[in-house]
């Protein structure tokens, strides 16, 4: 099996986050860099396929600047077998639209039989990355998948649907998919292997040699929300504080007397 | 402006969130017709015209079928917006059919106004303002975002477009056993989210719930790491819940938790990071270490 899995390397969402000058955008400096979280579930699932299906092989790709080769090497460090960097120093400025047809012009000619992503970036949050995949390589597309079997020709996943439920759904091939929180759970790479990441491939690929569209949406600008109205905010003593909370508790609330 | 609002059908029964897609469509003064995959017999609340598609023919979750199927309405009713919401249903076929027709995706929209859609990103911590660059949009709306509009009684024009092969086949539901706890019912909730650093810790807030005759929550990530079953899981994928109070400890607030909680009488968060999204909705929000600030609070309440 030829399998691809896609991942954004994302700020670390504790950190102190700031907005910057153009307003369209966090500041990218002085941030903490990791993968995102849905994509390392996708990671996992795709290393597991590879080492059950003989003869598979594995690529993980990224787009962004130099930094996500770190992303790339975790991914190889966890059991993919190449890297593809796709190089981009304004990824934050592109749309899912444009980011979508860049793997796809990449993706075409390589005939993946299976591409894994996360349901969402961590940062973008806009789970819309996987679709338009699938619909511009026109293939099956199943997202927010909590379990996954390969069988003879097809998949068989479990979706996450809401309220506790999950529909179970036959997937032909190929086909993207899209993984949910909690699939799996994402292996630690050894020392051994991410020495052994290091002698792998990784190739870079200009941004400019795969993207051939326009955005199809444009930011007007990034700002934080403004907190609840008429809200109280205590700080300071931990006891002076629970003094004030169980005051205005009993006042506002019939549930402390 | 013209929408078409995508309404959902889940296990045979129109989803609430159908209705807050009406709100939305209200709300804005646009005018709007529906389309819907549901039983032919389906009782819709809604005063406009409504494709609808047999779920008998055409299975709850078929997406080439449906997809082709909502197409079809697309031409019949040349809508400037074609609306979602942001469900595990709305994710698979909303950008789905914005690649087909190549028009602009805009996902969780929580606000419009003249044209500009106001998303979350970063988890909640930000609100974004986009603008579409094509003459259509695909939108997906966040849950609770808009009040649901349920009246009315649609004419109803029945779709059928002959057989669809499928890529991707519904098996079947799973229902995941309700085990545990109902939080639906709970006056008071003490949640707990990856904040409180270890499964350990949990036993501060568990502590805190049983002083206030409480139950006990849980964002998702606490129970992704299995430190509380999911019957604990308060947010759109778990409970959706409404307690008189709900004290959110170590949660920072991502939006799918938001959703499930929002609209509990009253809303107390402790977090040691001040501009944690969760100050959106908190009526007090504590800046604290919980695992410090909860015993402590506990220990007061016991003896008050």
């Amino acid at each position: 099996m030829k399998i691809l899995v896609c991942v954004k390397q994302v700020p670390d969402m504790e950190s102190k986050f700031k907005i910057d000058s153009s307003s369209k955008w966090y500041d990218q400096s002085d941030l903490v860099y990791k993968i995102n979280e849905y994509d390392e579930y996708a990671a996992e699932e795709a290393v597991r396929l590879k080492e059950k299906v003989s003869g598979s092989e594995l690529t993980v790709l990224s787009i962004g600047p130099e930094r996500v080769k770190d992303a790339i090497r975790k991914v190889l460090a966890m059991g993919a077998d190449k890297g593809i960097h796709i190089l981009d120093n304004e990824e934050h400025l592109k749309d899912p639209f444009q980011k979508a047809s860049a793997i796809a012009e990449y993706a075409k000619s390589e005939n993946f039989d299976i591409i894994f992503t996360g349901l969402q970036s961590q940062d973008r949050g806009s789970a819309q990355l996987a679709p338009l995949l699938a619909g511009m390589l026109n293939y099956s597309f199943v997202s927010t998948v909590v379990a996954f079997e390969n069988k003879e020709g097809y998949v068989e996943v479990a979706r996450e649907l809401e309220g506790g439920l999950r529909a179970k759904v036959k997937v032909k091939l190929p086909a993207v998919v899209a993984c949910q929180l909690g699939l799996n759970t994402p292996r630690y790479p050894t020392l051994p292997n991410i020495m052994k990441a290091k002698r792998k491939e990784l190739k870079t690929v200009n941004i400019e040699e795969l993207l051939k569209v326009e955005p199809l949406i444009e930011t007007e600008k990034v700002y934080f929300p403004e907190r609840k109205a008429g809200g109280i905010v205590l700080e300071g003593k931990a006891d002076e504080m629970a003094d004030e909370l169980i005051k205005i508790l009993k006042e506002k609330t019939q549930v402390v007397k | 402006m013209k929408a078409l609002l995508i309404g959902e059908s889940k296990q045979g029964k129109i989803e609430d969130s159908t209705y807050e897609l009406v709100g939305f469509a209200k709300q804005f003064g646009m005018e709007s017709a529906m389309f819907i995959v549901a039983k032919s017999d389906s009782q819709i609340a809604y005063d406009g015209k409504v494709y609808l598609a047999d779920s008998d023919k055409y299975k709850e979750y078929n997406p080439d079928a449906h997809k082709k199927l909502i197409e079809e309405a697309i031409n019949k009713e040349n809508p400037d917006y074609i609306i979602f919401s942001h469900s595990s249903y709305g994710w698979d076929m909303a950008f789905r059919v914005a690649a087909d027709l190549k028009v602009a995706p805009i996902s969780e929209v929580v606000d419009y106004k003249d044209g500009t859609f106001v998303v979350p990103c970063c988890n909640s911590k930000f609100r974004r303002e986009v603008k579409p660059k094509t003459d259509k949009a695909v939108l997906t709306l966040q849950g609770g975002a808009f009040n649901p509009v349920i009246e009315g009684t649609p004419q109803v024009e029945t779709l059928d477009i002959g057989d669809v092969e499928p890529s991707v086949e519904f098996i079947d539901y799973e229902v995941q056993e309700k085990t545990g706890v109902d939080l639906t019912k709970a006056e008071v909730i003490v949640s707990v989210g990856r904040g409180v650093g270890k499964k350990e810790n949990i036993e501060f807030e568990k502590e805190l719930a049983e002083t206030l005759g409480g139950e006990l929550g849980a964002s998702r990530p606490v129970v992704d790491a299995e430190w509380l079953d999911q019957s604990h899981q308060v947010g759109t994928t778990g409970q959706t819940v409404a307690p008189k109070l709900y004290i959110a400890c170590g949660i920072s607030g991502a939006i799918q938790h938001l959703a499930g909680m929002k609209k509990s009488g009253f809303v107390v968060a402790i977090n040691k990071d001040k501009d944690a999204p969760i100050g959106e909705v908190a009526d007090v929000f504590v800046v604290a270490d919980v695992n410090e600030f909860v015993p402590i609070l506990t220990k007061k309440l016991k003896s008050a």
